[in-house]
Order: C-alpha cells, then structure tokens, then sequence
C-alpha cells in the first residue's frame, strides 16, 4: 500500500471522515479556549469543570434515557456551566483556599455523577465513552452541534478578546479600568464548560484537559504574542486529531487516547527541540 | 456590579481636591488595616505614603483606586467616588505581575485604553498613537515590541507608567515603585515620575530618604495616619518612632541632621 493510499484508506469509510471533520474541529477550539487556561493557570479548574459534567450526563441518562444523545448533551451543557460558575463564587469568597474549594467540587460532583451512573444499565459502556470518548461514533448531528456551538465560543472570544485578555493579565489593572471583572471571569469558565461538552465525544472528559493544556502550552514555546499561541496551538491541536485518528486507525488503539497521546508527543519534541536550541546557542556564544 | 460608562466618565467636581480622605477607616481581612486617615492632596502634587511593612500603604492605594471600600469614613477623588472614575491608575508591585506571560511592551500600554473604548470595540489608530506617544515618553519606544519578560526592573515600571498614560490617567498610585531596583534605575524613574507633571501622584515607598527629597508632602503610616504634611514637617522624631518604634536608632548631629539608619535612609531635620 503507498502512503496516499495509506492515508486515503480510512476515509473510504464514513464514520472516518466525520470523525476526522470532529477531530480537528474540537483540537482547533481546544487550543483557543485552552490558552486561557494555561496562561491564567488554571488547568486544574479546567480539569475539575470536565468532570464535572458527569453527574449532568447521568441525570439526563435517568431521566431521557441513554439513546437520547441529543438531551444528552444538553444535560452536560447546563451542569457544566453550573459548576463553572459554582466553583468561580466559591473560590471568590476567599474563605477557603481555590485549589481546595475546586478539589472539593471536583471529587464531590464526580463521585456524584458515578453514584447516578450506576442506576442505568449497561453503566460500563456508558461511563467508558463518557471518560475517553466515542469520536468514531459521532453523527452528522453531532458534528453540527459541535460546529455550532466551536464557532460560538470562537466568536465570544473574538468579541471580548481585549477585555478577556486584560482581565487574565492584570485583574487589578482590569478593575480600575472599571471593566466588569467577574462578568468577564465568569465567561472564561463559561467558554471553557462549553469547550469541555463539545469535546465530549472526540476525547472523553477524562483526556479534555491534554487537549486543552498540550497544544498552547507547546506553541508557548515558539511564539510569545497571544493570538499566536493561539493560531499555532489551534494548528497543533487540529494536527493532533489528525494524526491522532490514523494511529488509532491503524494500531487499533482508543481514539481519544491515541490523539492525546499524539498532542504530548508534539509538546515533548518541541520542548526537546526548543532545549536544544538553547544549550547550541549558549555554546556558540561561550 | 457597578460601573461608571467608559463613554460618559464622571464629571470631576472643580473644586473638590484630587484626592480627599475624611477619617478614613478600612478592614481587610476581618481586622482594621487602617484607620483615623484625613488629608487632602490638591490636583498635581505628588503625595510619598510611608511607613515600616503591614501599616496599610497598600491599602490606601487599593482604597483609592477603588479595589477596596472604606469601612467607615470616605475617599473622594475629585469630590467622587473612586469607582466612578476611570481617571486612576494603579500600578502594581513588579512582584504581582506574571512576567511569563506573552505580551510585548505595547500589547501592555495599549491595554490602558481598554476601559475607555468599551466592549466589542478594538482600539483604533487614535489608541495607538496614544499608547506610542506614552512609550516615547517614557523612553520605551525603541522597546515596543519586546518581550516583557526580558525587560530590566526600571523598564518594567516604565511600561506600567506608560499604560498609566495612555489610559489618560489623572491620579497614578503606585505601589512601591522602587522596591529591588538598582540606584541607576531608581534615579531613572524618580526622574520619569518627576516630568509628569500634571498627573496627581500617590506612591507607596520605604525608603524616607527618597520621600523627603522627591516629595512635595508626605503621609506617615502605621495602621493609623501619623502624619500629613511636608517631609520636613512630618518627619519629626516623634513621628518616626512612633511609626517605626523605639527600636530604630535614631540619632541627631552636630549640624541638626535626625538621623535614622533603617533600610539605609537618612533624612534631614530642622
């Protein structure tokens, strides 16, 4: 087999082409969204808001049934934005410390979601695709649901870029330009709940966070102006879903696992090359 | 949530003073950060708080940029309240900001005109002709598009200064502006403070020295307001232990000089 035939093979079936359409679609957004993240170092918010969707998808499982994939999805959306909200008043009263307060969240509202869980039959399969993910399986629905709501995040971003910027940089400069700052707080966990949902189906809400994490993290180490590491770090998330898919293709390993997998490979060689790079030119200048 | 319109900033009363405080009291944290504070700093002075570490300079300054309210008593800027305006800068401390993050230096001094455009505006030619005239001013053109990570001590509080600009703030506060620079940078931003004249300055610092020599007035500090007035006014011995205790050596020579060998300042007297 050539290699275009190679890479060409898998997209005689459908469920492939839509699952790569899925893929680069979630590691774009991803990127985007992530970058807040890790330039407001909040990966451990980001990660709690992704597990807490649980209990949403468990409610909706009782309560619509586990076909329906649609209010599924639904369910997930309105718990996600909950909790994000939730955790940002908690961690805004200062009573307790933030990494405890989310901790907290966290563990409490994933153990309720695997307490509801195990109500609905066939509760293994079910947990196992909500976890990792079930990108083969996504539909055209999906899809538009996914492209849907990607493009309203990238949107919001886009419109508040300035102010979500300031507000991550300085929130004390932010204040005093008299900029609504927990508005603007709020609708970065917000984008990032939503974020969370629609990357549900492509990697599982356990592997969310490396796809939210990894890819600006790596273009970080290229390029320094926000809406670089934004760019780059969309091209490597959508790169990563790519080359994430076909290896899942054909080493028959999970498909969310394997784009992750792909994702941190991409920050490690770059952080080798970057490592690199920097000992050759402290040598040539010694 | 309030918040004054960036398009309509309140009106600033003519006659009131600058910067008005009227037994001024502030809790932070559940116990009293500052209390018993009353002065008036006229438009266009520069106004040097000190007092030894905890005596709530920070405080002040958050208060007066309107990141705090008071507990009891007021804080006017310009006869209103702080939240009103979007005339106050504040300029934090070099320790709270995340130097890591990818910004060059006018990514950062643009971002002074944000308050002022409003939302879902992007600032236009007018905003960054703004935000490079306060680079020149600060001498930090030729730097614009570093990184701001790779700036010195005195380059990173210039940036600040500039954003403070091009925000076309009236009253700047800054929070221990000089705090681990080196003399040459030290002198280089008390210079720079010095050519903005018509800006109302509020710094926070430790060193008396730097404060009786730079300052028009002083306030002395220490969970309570000691004292307000001219450097050589308010640095009375008393004052000063009382703000700094018994436990600093003090010490007057021959030619009426107080002497007070802490953080290695010294100051004059009469």
């Amino acid at each position: 087999m050539t290699a275009l035939g190679g890479l060409l093979a898998p997209l005689r079936h459908a469920f492939m082409v839509r699952a790569l359409i899925a893929s680069v679609l979630v590691g774009g957004l991803c990127s985007v969204v992530g970058a807040f993240v890790v330039l407001r170092s909040m990966a451990f918010l980001g990660d709690a808001i992704a597990h807490s969707v649980l209990p949403g998808i468990a409610t909706g499982m009782l309560v619509a049934g586990r076909g329906d994939r649609r209010s599924l999805f639904w369910w997930a959306l309105g718990t996600s934005i909950l909790v994000a909200l939730g955790i940002g008043w908690v961690s805004r009263r200062g009573r307790i410390r933030e990494q405890t307060a989310i901790g907290i969240v966290f563990a409490g509202t994933f153990a309720l979601g695997i307490a509801l869980l195990s109500r609905v039959r066939g509760f293994a399969i079910d947990l196992v695709h909500v976890l990792f993910g079930n990108v083969l399986g996504v539909s055209s629905g999906d899809l538009i649901l996914i492209a849907a709501f990607g493009a309203g995040v990238l949107l919001l971003v886009a419109l508040f870029y300035k102010e979500l910027l300031v507000v991550s940089f300085d929130r004390t400069h932010a204040a005093t330009l008299r900029l609504p700052v927990s508005v603007y707080e709020s609708l970065t966990l917000i984008l990032v709940a939503v974020t969370v949902v629609v990357s549900l189906q492509v990697v599982g809400l356990a592997l969310t966070l490396a796809l939210l994490v990894a890819p600006p993290t790596t273009a970080l180490l290229f390029v320094r102006r926000v809406p670089r590491v934004m760019g780059v770090g969309a091209a490597i998330g959508a790169a990563s879903g790519i080359a994430g898919l076909y290896l899942s293709y054909y080493l028959d390993v999970a498909s969310g696992a394997a784009i992750v997998l792909v994702a941190i490979a991409f920050f490690l060689l770059a952080l080798l090359a970057t490592s690199y790079r920097k000992t050759a030119r402290r040598r040539s200048r010694a | 949530m309030r918040r004054s319109r960036a398009e309509r900033p309140v009106a600033h009363d003519p006659l009131a003073p600058a910067l008005e405080a009227r037994d001024l009291s502030v809790s932070y944290g559940g116990r009293v950060a500052l209390r018993d504070v009353t002065f008036a700093l006229e438009a266009g002075r520069r106004l040097a708080v000190v007092g030894p570490n905890g005596a709530g300079k920070s405080t002040l300054l958050r208060v007066a940029a309107g990141l705090l309210s008071a507990a009891s008593g007021t804080l006017l800027v310009h006869g209103h309240a702080p939240r009103e305006h979007v005339c106050v800068a504040y300029v934090p401390q070099r320790s709270d900001v995340d130097w890591r993050f990818p910004l060059c230096v006018a990514d950062v001094v643009l971002m002074g005109r944000t308050g002022r455009l409003g939302p879902l505006r992007r600032p236009g030619r007018a905003d960054r002709q703004l935000a490079r005239a306060a680079m020149e001013r600060v001498g930090l053109d030729s730097l614009a598009a570093r990184q701001i990570g790779e700036l010195s001590g005195g380059e990173q509080q210039k940036m600040f200064i500039a954003r403070a600009l091009a925000q076309e703030a009236e009253i700047v506060l800054l929070d221990e502006p000089l705090a681990g620079l080196d003399v040459p940078a030290t002198t280089d931003v008390l210079a720079l403070l010095g050519t903005l004249e018509r800006a109302t300055l509020v710094v926070a610092l430790h060193d008396l020295a730097v404060a009786a020599a730079s300052f028009d007035l002083v306030l002395l500090v220490r969970q309570r307001m000691i004292r307000f007035g001219r450097p050589a006014d308010a640095f009375e011995p008393d004052a000063l232990e009382e703000a700094y205790g018994s436990s600093v050596p003090m010490a007057r020579t021959a030619d009426g000089r107080l002497v007070v060998p802490d953080d290695d300042c010294v100051k004059e007297d009469r």
